[in-house]
């Protein structure tokens, strides 16, 4: 299948051009002089120096970094255990409730999630802040952990655990050193994935956070509301460029892991 | 017992932080408005019975007596299937390119496809306004070139969400269509050109019903949350535009009436529970058929 036909061509490039143009506008105008996001009035840096005098962006970016953090790790843990449990865990009593409940935070629509965690919130009688982020936050990320994991561990060789098991190890001890190492990658996009949503989410937190924390996508939002500004656009630019970092990196890293597993995978041949 | 334990854990958070909060939503829209903090009068404050006894429909009834809502749920069905169905016609034919690129382009490819959903959502419907705005650069484009001579208003229209859910969407479109496109097996492509079909009609009868499940897969993850849509009629689209996200988000932080918008999120939930459960059995089945 590797002939591209002119019509592939032309459909790769508009599709690419339909998807990154957009933000390019974003990060050339974040340069701009003038206030009109739209004029183009000279090159100039001051929209960024303003950006990061400004206390409640850097208050909010720090909410959201907190809660992100946190959320992302507790996640992680919550969403591998349930990968493993969904994979290996058999038959045991609600599972088709359980895989229901994995499944449907990801396409949950969000207004109906935050609803739902607020009334819950309410009517327990808990004070909406950070924690109550968190806990949202959690909630829905665990699930895409969890199918990034399962998938994982879905197709990674069982033998390998049960020669563990075989040669006396406990399964902790054979989930530690056999499978964790195996299924690290996954478990790493898993949390990285679960961060970034916790980043993005403006819905969800609207609807559980209380007076005491702005995350920096509610500050965005109010923001946005009354039109175009050029300081949106500079911290657009930031968040863009952070995360072309933190994209490339990853791949980087990722490739050279590929490379010295295929390496040390050469050298077992050539000592066998 | 360790077994018990690692079911248990995320089990238990699952139920209290997902299912039960549905349970209290179904309660509280059975409930009645009141000036109060929560604004809502206890449903089961004098025991089960009495509320059975006073049990009333009347959130629910009120939502079909205002146009607004029928409205609002029926045009939001009507935005998330017509994008669903644009982002499907700029998706597969990238899907189907990247499948048939080169091997050593694909990865960065792919990487250029998810590059854009780590990127803040916000900011990308944010970049839509200034250039949909009547002074916005696809109008400046437009007017340079000579196509039109007065602006277009593309902006506060349903136009804009249209483009708005087909740009933010389109990854959720490609990677489920590319990764069946990309286990698809070239030689059946081949037999069937050999045994007389035409190009168009192998893509047709062989390639298409093999990426069935991708296009299957990729319509859900657009369709679903394009339904509950807040973000992007919000900010693209105009007053005209009614989409049960943004009434229910109203109805709860404007107008302050709690049971209403649970009534109008138990409706939506209803509305939902089928594709959801399509969608479910299309990713088992996927995965059985992967093992």
């Amino acid at each position: 299948m590797n002939r591209l036909s002119p019509f592939n061509v032309v459909s790769l490039t508009m599709g690419f051009v339909f998807l990154y143009v957009p933000m390019l506008i974003l990060v050339i105008f974040s340069f701009n002089e003038s206030k009109l996001v739209t004029v183009w009035a000279g090159f100039s840096t001051k929209w960024y120096g303003e950006l990061l005098a400004n206390d409640a962006f850097l208050d909010a970016a720090w909410v959201t970094l907190q809660v992100a953090v946190i959320s992302s790790t507790i996640a992680t843990v919550l969403g591998t255990m349930a990968a493993y449990v969904l994979v290996r865990g058999g038959r045991f009593f609600g599972r088709t409730l359980f895989s229901g409940m994995i499944y449907a935070p990801l396409v949950m629509p969000e207004v109906i999630t935050g609803l739902s965690l607020l009334l819950l919130f309410i009517g327990i009688g808990m004070d909406r802040g950070v924690l109550t982020i968190v806990l949202a936050h959690t909630t829905f990320s665990m699930c895409f952990v969890s199918v990034v994991v399962s998938s994982r561990l879905m197709t990674f060789d069982q033998s390998l655990e049960e020669a563990a098991l075989d040669l006396g190890a406990s399964p902790f001890t054979a989930f530690r050193l056999v499978t964790l190492p195996i299924i690290a990658p996954a478990v790493v996009s898993g949390w990285l994935l679960a961060f970034t949503l916790s980043l993005d989410d403006l819905v969800i937190a609207s609807f559980t956070s209380g007076p005491s924390a702005t995350t920096l996508p509610m500050k965005i939002w109010s923001s946005v509301r009354l039109g175009v500004s050029p300081e949106i656009n500079a911290l657009s630019t930031i968040l863009i460029g952070l995360v072309t970092i933190g994209v490339i990196c990853a791949s980087l890293a990722s490739k050279q892991a590929a490379l010295r597993a295929k390496r040390d995978e050469q050298q077992a041949a050539r000592a066998a | 017992m360790k077994r018990a334990f690692l079911i248990a854990v995320p089990y238990v958070w699952l139920l209290a932080l997902f299912l039960i909060p549905f349970a209290v939503v179904f309660k509280i829209s059975l409930s009645d408005i009141e000036l109060a903090i929560p604004p809502y009068t206890p449903t089961m404050k004098d025991g089960l019975w009495t509320m059975l006894s006073q049990l009333d429909f009347e959130n629910f009834i009120f939502l079909t007596q205002d146009d607004l809502y029928w409205k609002a749920y029926l045009s939001s069905l009507q935005i998330a299937l017509i994008s669903t169905v644009l982002t499907l016609m700029v998706g597969y034919p990238m899907a189907y390119a990247m499948a048939r690129a080169p091997e050593q382009w694909r990865p960065t490819l792919l990487m250029l496809v998810i590059l854009p959903f780590w990127t803040s959502f916000l900011i990308r419907v944010y970049a839509w306004i200034g250039i949909l705005s009547n002074e916005g650069f696809l109008n400046q484009f437009l007017l340079w070139i000579g196509i039109i001579d007065t602006p277009l208003t593309v902006l506060n229209t349903n136009t804009a969400v249209y483009i708005g859910i087909v740009y933010t969407y389109l990854p959720f479109m490609i990677l489920p269509i590319y990764s069946a496109l990309d286990r698809l097996d070239g030689s059946l492509i081949e037999a069937a050109e050999d045994l007389g079909c035409s190009r168009l009609k192998a893509f047709w009868l062989v390639t298409i019903p093999l990426s069935k499940n991708g296009i299957i897969a990729g319509c859900f993850l657009v369709f679903i949350p394009a339904l509950g849509e807040f973000v992007i009629p919000s900010l693209l689209g105009g007053s005209g535009t009614l989409m049960i996200g943004k009434v229910l988000f109203e109805e709860f932080f404007s107008n302050r009436d709690w049971p209403v918008a649970s009534a109008v999120a138990v409706i939506l939930l209803l509305i939902l529970i089928v594709p959801i459960v399509l969608f479910q059995r299309n990713e088992q089945k996927q995965a059985e058929a992967e093992k």
